[in-house]
């Protein structure tokens, strides 16, 4: 049914997604899949890394642990970006068509007071209303 | 493994042990409520904003009094040490072109720009000095040469040498010191940024002489002194532009250049900053920056082609000979006799550059990954003087010929000097199209400011994470537009004038921390350029 699943991820609140990253995991497995894990990644050192390379291969061990602990075929994309909150949304919706994925399974927080007020947004719910693919979110 | 590359990997250990911290970015910080904030330094820059707006708004003449005469008295005594740091950050600058360390890359050797040079350059001048440069390309070199606030070196006014002094003295102020001022921030923060793996924060600069102690108190004080020089700086500057720039709307389109035009001219700029802010760097800061490019280059070209080609090369051929011919002097802190001159223009541009160079130093630090050191320099001391040159020739030349020749306001002096640029131009022609375009050049640069102030505040405010979500940096944008319009509507031009001499007078501070961290560069370039040599001989 499905040919690839992408799952975006933020290497610095891995904990975070877990639920996300287990769902996934279990859907690759239904469908014999692969996952990709995707990371929007800026050019100035955060607490993942201290430099782009350094984050990337971050990531490649971040899916090699994937691929070990849940037994599935895994792949990841470093998406470099020069303003990682203003242009993640973006970014992600870009790089569905670069890793040729049909299903995206990404966490997403539980709407409080924050988002009443609008002071923050979700990048799922922009994911699902500019995406075509289907979109599975996981809380 | 021979004695050599053992040698060389024993150094390299020992190199990299120096740097090596354990401090993760954002550890300290608190997020909630779409915040990611830096304890202590959001909350107690927050704070201290706050108790500085409410003090200037309850007392705005007693502040401004009290704040001015604090400037006053450190341009005054001070004013030796302001010129002489100056000179020295144009030597060392110069010396880090010309010396082989100008071959160090930020970022790693491997490192690729992530903007194009025209966009790089546009975004450099519109952080730091493109509103400067609207306003007193004109009214500056005018100034000096009708007497209106005293003369660099008591030149006599009205003379051939005053106009070659007049266009000498204005590039003095606008050339290569200022530039090497925000050099010397910038390159800090990069290097120690993109080579070092330290957070985009100003404390990072001091890791080399500091160690881990920049992660307590020194740092916090380091990065709440910038948070409040920035945000002043900013707002005030936003305020009294907004009475500028209401002057200029007033005279153009006669709409009353009131209270009500200036706050809306706030609100406009704060509702345009805050859009480029959340489409973030590529498509809000860069892309107003490459569009005022194009509209300087317009306005540029066209009142070098009005005013004769002949008379502007003949100011560049003033420009260049009294900048040559006066900067030694000008330079000099020993024995001066032009006092007005001296320390009501030199030491507060001075003062002034050094109170921006936290904000526009970061900037283009974080616009700047990929470039070498020399590379870099030239591009932030070299190339702007040579831009300054022709614009200063064009915009100041024509002012100082219809000066000379009694045409227009500007052969009586300047009366407002908000409005020496509007008066130039009402004497070439299509008045109209020009003055329009120019109060659009004034209206984006104070955006750009605007949107750049935001993300350097944001990123000291959240301990160098760039990651912080998009509400904090629209909170800074909208405090600065808040604040700006508060002073003015309750305190008036005291209340703002009060805080900008606030913001100025930490230009005595920053000096001392700006020589520090000349120091603190020179020994990370040191060991950076040894690492490399190192590098080459384990792959050999």
């Amino acid at each position: 049914m499905y040919k690839k699943i992408m799952v975006p991820v933020d290497l610095e609140h891995t904990d975070k997604i877990e639920k996300a990253l287990h769902g996934a995991a279990e859907l690759a497995k239904s469908y014999d899949v692969p996952v990709c894990y995707v990371a929007v990644m800026g050019r100035v050192p955060n607490r993942v890394a201290p430099s782009p390379e350094k984050f990337e291969a971050e990531l490649n061990m971040f899916a090699r642990e994937q691929a070990g602990k849940y037994d599935i075929a895994t792949e990841c994309k470093a998406v470099p970006s020069v303003d990682v909150p203003a242009e993640l949304d973006d970014k992600l919706l870009g790089a569905v068509d670069e890793v040729g994925a049909d299903l995206i399974v990404m966490a997403s927080h539980i709407p409080g007071i924050a988002d009443k007020l609008h002071l923050i947004s979700s990048n799922a719910a922009y994911m699902v209303k500019h995406s075509s693919v289907s979109i599975f979110v996981v809380r | 493994m021979t004695e050599e590359t053992k040698e060389a990997e024993q150094a390299i250990s020992e190199i990299e042990d120096l740097y090596d911290t354990d401090y993760e970015i954002g550890q300290d910080n608190i997020e909630k409520w779409g915040f990611d904030m830096h304890a202590p330094v959001f909350p107690v820059s927050a704070f201290l904003i706050l108790v500085f707006v409410v003090s200037s708004l309850m007392f705005p003449e007693e502040s401004k009094q009290g704040l001015e005469a604090t400037r006053n008295w450190i341009q005054n005594v001070f004013d030796w040490m302001f010129l002489s740091a100056g000179n020295f950050f144009v030597l060392f600058c110069l010396a880090l072109i010309v010396l082989p360390v100008g071959k160090i890359r930020l970022g790693g050797e491997d490192a690729v720009p992530d903007f194009s040079v025209l966009s790089w350059f546009a975004m450099l001048f519109a952080a730091g000095m493109g509103i400067g440069l609207m306003f007193w390309s004109v009214a500056e070199p005018v100034g000096y040469f009708t007497e209106w606030f005293g003369t660099p070196l008591n030149v006599a006014g009205f003379t051939d040498e005053s106009r070659t002094a007049a266009l000498g003295a204005t590039m003095y102020h606008w050339g290569l010191h200022p530039w090497a001022i925000y050099g010397v921030v910038a390159l800090s923060l990069a290097f120690f940024t993109y080579n070092k793996g330290l957070p985009l924060t100003i404390r990072s600069t001091f890791y080399p002489l500091l160690g881990d102690r920049v992660w307590g108190w020194p740092g916090h004080v380091i990065d709440t002194v910038a948070v409040l020089a920035t945000i002043f700086g900013l707002a005030t500057s936003l305020g009294l532009g907004a009475q500028q720039a209401a002057s200029g709307l007033n005279f153009l389109f006669d709409i009353g250049g009131g209270l009500q035009t200036q706050v809306i001219v706030i609100t406009g700029v704060t509702a345009v900053a805050i859009v480029s802010v959340v489409r973030g760097i590529d498509g809000g800061v860069k892309l107003l920056s490459n569009l005022n490019m194009i509209f300087a280059i317009l306005l540029l070209s066209f009142v070098i082609i009005a005013g004769s080609f002949g008379d502007f090369f003949a100011n560049v051929g003033r420009t260049v000979t009294g900048y040559v011919e006066y900067m030694l002097p000008l330079s000099n802190p020993v024995g001066r006799a032009d006092d007005t001159f001296y320390h009501s223009w030199t030491i507060f541009f001075w003062a002034w550059w050094i109170s921006w160079s936290p904000f526009v130093g970061m900037f283009i630090a974080r616009v700047s990954r990929g470039r070498t050191v020399r590379q870099f320099l030239t591009a932030v001391l070299i190339v702007p003087t040579a831009v300054t040159v022709i614009w200063m020739s064009a915009f100041g030349g024509s002012g100082l010929d219809q000066a000379a020749d009694g045409i227009g306001e500007l052969a009586d002096g300047i009366g407002d000097s908000t409005l020496a640029l509007f008066q130039m131009l009402t004497h070439l022609p299509l008045t109209g199209i020009t003055s329009f375009l120019a109060i659009c050049l004034v209206m984006v640069f104070f955006v750009t400011s605007s949107d750049s102030g935001s993300l350097v505040i944001d990123s000291i405010t959240s301990g160098g994470k760039t990651t912080a979500p998009v509400t904090q940096r629209v909170f800074w944008a909208t405090a600065e537009g808040v604040i700006a319009a508060v002073l003015l509507t309750v305190g008036g031009s005291a209340a703002l004038q009060a805080l900008q001499a606030g913001a100025v007078s930490m230009g005595l501070p920053f000096t001392f921390i700006l020589i520090a961290m000349c120091a603190s560069l020179a020994r990370g370039l040191y060991h950076e350029r040894q690492l490399l040599a190192y590098n080459a001989v384990l792959q050999r």
